[in-house]
């Protein structure tokens, strides 16, 4: 077994709205393996934007336990956290969130700024991402240059560059036409099968969330089933997966992200190969993030 | 983040807005070349000054009744010409001793006029201030001995009465008693304004007589040497005390003067720098404001950066070196605004103006130190935004 990507243990996240307690998550319990596929659905005011904002290090629970990439979310600054998520979390926003006036080659550089690489080998390694996701040919087009499907995956780029264990995708496909949707979400899940990052997508569509290899149901604030825990799929109306957070026997891992890959191998030809590169190969030797591959192997 | 990857975003921010950023710098450039070209003019004023006092003559020692004080009112003066002799006793060269007696007067010459200062001076004049002439001849010792009706004109004087004629040997008419003119004066310029070329010198016998009176103004000596001074001074003061014993006498050297105008221009230079501070005041005023809306209009891509990785350091940080990059562009705009202002000021117009080093860095400084003082709110509540609201900021 490895180290779970996301591990959420009786996790609460409580609002002070004008003196009053609301509670936008009420004990939540999941874990996220390496490689995963998972969907999460729910009306809107269920939770589970909340819950996607505290599996992406953005905000923190006002209790329970909450570990990302090896790293307890409560115990960390917010500088640690900005940290955090710079390695291990890839974020996809329903409205993009690119930079207006920034090239895409520099807004899929952007993640790089913060980690301190430098301004030629982020280029390159950016370049190299946005040919993995088809726009080879549009590096220097600015967001308003592109169109909706283009941006979407520009933010897709930017958000593996990193070479992140989560990607997160916030209705990643809310803002696009359901042809150039449909090819979004078949890059998401082609780059989750190539390069084992664990693709966590938040949607209200039956038709999406139906092809994830996992579901879990949020509604007010609770998990109301978990296909892992549940089988077959139930409609929301099973037992809340919370009381069982231990990881399913079944192995969720995609051929190709399992563990015994050497470390090692510089950044740059990570992405210059064209070939994601595994969780086991990130470039950075001063990785403390004890997750997947080398340490489990 | 890299500080030089800092600046970047910093410098590609401010170009994005670039109307919006050149009007918020406009505070600053203004503020700035305010108190460049206003420094400037107090300090080339004050070199002006300087300069014109110096060249009144080496070791000069001027003696007047009362004190010399800022505020002190004119004291009547109980001196005459027998207390000149005194005083030439207590020197012992009379050539080093000039007497003045001067008022205003009406002077006339032909259908021209002109109202100047006439001074009743000794023949010694010239030598104990530093004065030359362009034409003719000074006063003579015969002259003042015998009243005789000579003048000697400033330049100005001279141009006014015979702008197309040659004045020596001419007539002019002052307070209604004819002189022949025997000398011009070469041409001293403005001092603070006033035009040092608008007298004219008669001798002492003369003017007494023309305004009936037999007393004299003050008393200049010019000291034998620089380190006996004030010695001399004190001497002179006593020996006048002693015939005038109601009257108090000063003596004032041109150090003390040097001391008391630099001191006034100073003050004055002072209060002007800081009343364009307070528009360099008003201008960072302005950059915190912009900055704050700059804060608020992009606060989702705040949130995005946070997503990925920004520290609140990193965005804090951003946003102050846009703040002190709007300033600092402004303030070097500012400083090469006020500096051509300044020289400009300085050979188109009697004012004269002198950069100084200091104030160019210090107008720079205190812009680049406007940018951190009223960037730091803007730079501190962009970095504290919190993620999750940012990003779904409209």
């Amino acid at each position: 077994m490895t180290v779970p990507a996301v591990e959420a243990v009786d996790v609460w996240r409580t609002y002070e709205l004008d003196g009053v307690s609301v509670s936008a998550l009420r004990g939540v319990s999941l874990t996220i393996d390496q490689g995963e596929y998972v969907a999460v659905i729910g009306p809107s005011g269920s939770g589970k934007s909340t819950l996607m904002h505290l599996l992406g290090g953005l905000d923190r629970p006002s209790g329970g336990r909450l570990v990302i990439g090896g790293r307890d979310v409560t115990t960390l600054t917010a500088p640690e956290l900005a940290t955090l998520r710079n390695e291990t979390i890839g974020f996809v926003f329903q409205a993009f969130h690119l930079l207006a006036r920034t090239s895409a080659v520099d807004n899929v550089a952007l993640p790089l700024v913060y980690r301190g690489v430098g301004a030629r080998q982020r280029r390159e390694r950016a370049a190299a991402m946005l040919g993995r996701v088809g726009l080879g040919h549009r590096l220097h087009h600015r967001p308003n240059q592109l169109s909706g499907g283009e941006q979407q995956r520009v933010a897709i780029a930017r958000a593996l560059v990193t070479v992140p264990a989560v990607l997160l995708a916030d209705e990643p496909t809310g803002n696009l036409d359901s042809a150039t949707g449909e090819a979004v979400l078949e890059l998401l899940e082609q780059l989750n099968a190539e390069s084992g990052v664990a693709l966590v997508m938040v949607t209200h569509d039956q038709e999406v969330a139906a092809r994830a290899r996992r579901r879990i149901a949020v509604r007010d604030g609770l998990i109301r089933s978990d296909s892992a825990h549940d089988r077959p799929p139930s409609d929301g109306s099973g037992v809340p997966a919370t009381l069982d957070p231990a990881p399913s026997a079944e192995p969720r891992s995609v051929s190709g992200s399992g563990p015994g890959h050497p470390p090692g191998g510089s950044g740059g030809a990570a992405g210059a190969t064209g070939r994601l590169p595994r969780p086991g190969e990130r470039p950075r030797a001063e990785q403390r993030l004890p997750r997947s591959g080398g340490d489990a192997g | 983040m890299r500080l030089a990857e800092a600046w970047r975003v910093a410098w590609d921010a401010l170009r994005a807005n670039r109307l919006r950023s050149v009007l918020t710098m406009l505070g600053v450039i203004i503020g700035v070349a305010s108190v460049v070209i206003l420094v400037a003019i107090g300090t080339g004023t004050k070199q002006q000054v300087e300069q014109q006092v110096e060249g009144l003559g080496s070791n000069l020692l001027l003696v007047v009744p009362g004190r010399i004080e800022v505020g002190n009112a004119p004291v009547v003066s109980p001196l005459d010409l027998s207390d000149a002799d005194a005083v030439s006793r207590v020197v012992g060269d009379p050539g080093r001793v000039a007497v003045t007696v001067a008022s205003g007067a009406t002077a006339r010459a032909g259908n021209r006029s002109d109202f100047t200062t006439v001074q009743g001076v000794l023949e010694t004049t010239p030598s104990v201030f530093t004065r030359s002439l362009s034409r003719g001849r000074y006063l003579t010792g015969a002259d003042v001995d015998t009243s005789r009706r000579v003048a000697v004109l400033g330049d100005s004087v001279a141009r006014a009465l015979f702008p197309d004629r040659d004045p020596l040997g001419q007539q002019v008419t002052l307070a209604g008693v004819r002189f022949r003119v025997i000398g011009v004066f070469a041409p001293l310029g403005q001092s603070l304004g006033v035009d040092r070329d608008d007298e004219v010198h008669v001798p002492v016998t003369a003017a007494q007589r023309l305004w009936g009176t037999q007393r004299i103004d003050g008393i200049a000596v010019k000291a034998p040497d620089r380190e006996r001074i004030d010695e001399l001074g004190e001497r002179i003061v006593a020996e006048l005390s002693r015939r005038h014993p109601d009257t108090e006498f000063s003596a004032v050297t041109q150090r003390q003067i040097l001391g008391v105008l630099g001191d006034i221009l100073g003050v004055l230079t002072g209060v002007l720098a800081a009343i364009a501070g307070i528009s360099l005041l008003v201008g960072g005023v302005g950059v915190s404001n912009i900055m704050l809306v700059s804060v608020r209009e992009r606060t989702r891509e705040i949130g995005l950066r946070k997503a990925v990785g920004a520290r609140p350091r990193d965005i804090g940080v951003q946003f102050l070196l846009e703040a002190v990059l709007l300033t600092s562009v402004g303030g070097l705009t500012g400083m090469a605004l006020g500096v051509g202002t300044a020289l400009l000021v300085d050979a188109l117009s009697p004012i004269p103006a002198a950069i100084t080093w200091w104030s160019l860095a210090l107008a720079f400084g205190v812009s680049a130190a406007v940018g951190i003082v009223f960037g730091v709110v803007p730079a501190q509540r962009a970095g504290r935004l919190d993620p999750v609201v940012a990003l779904r900021a409209e």
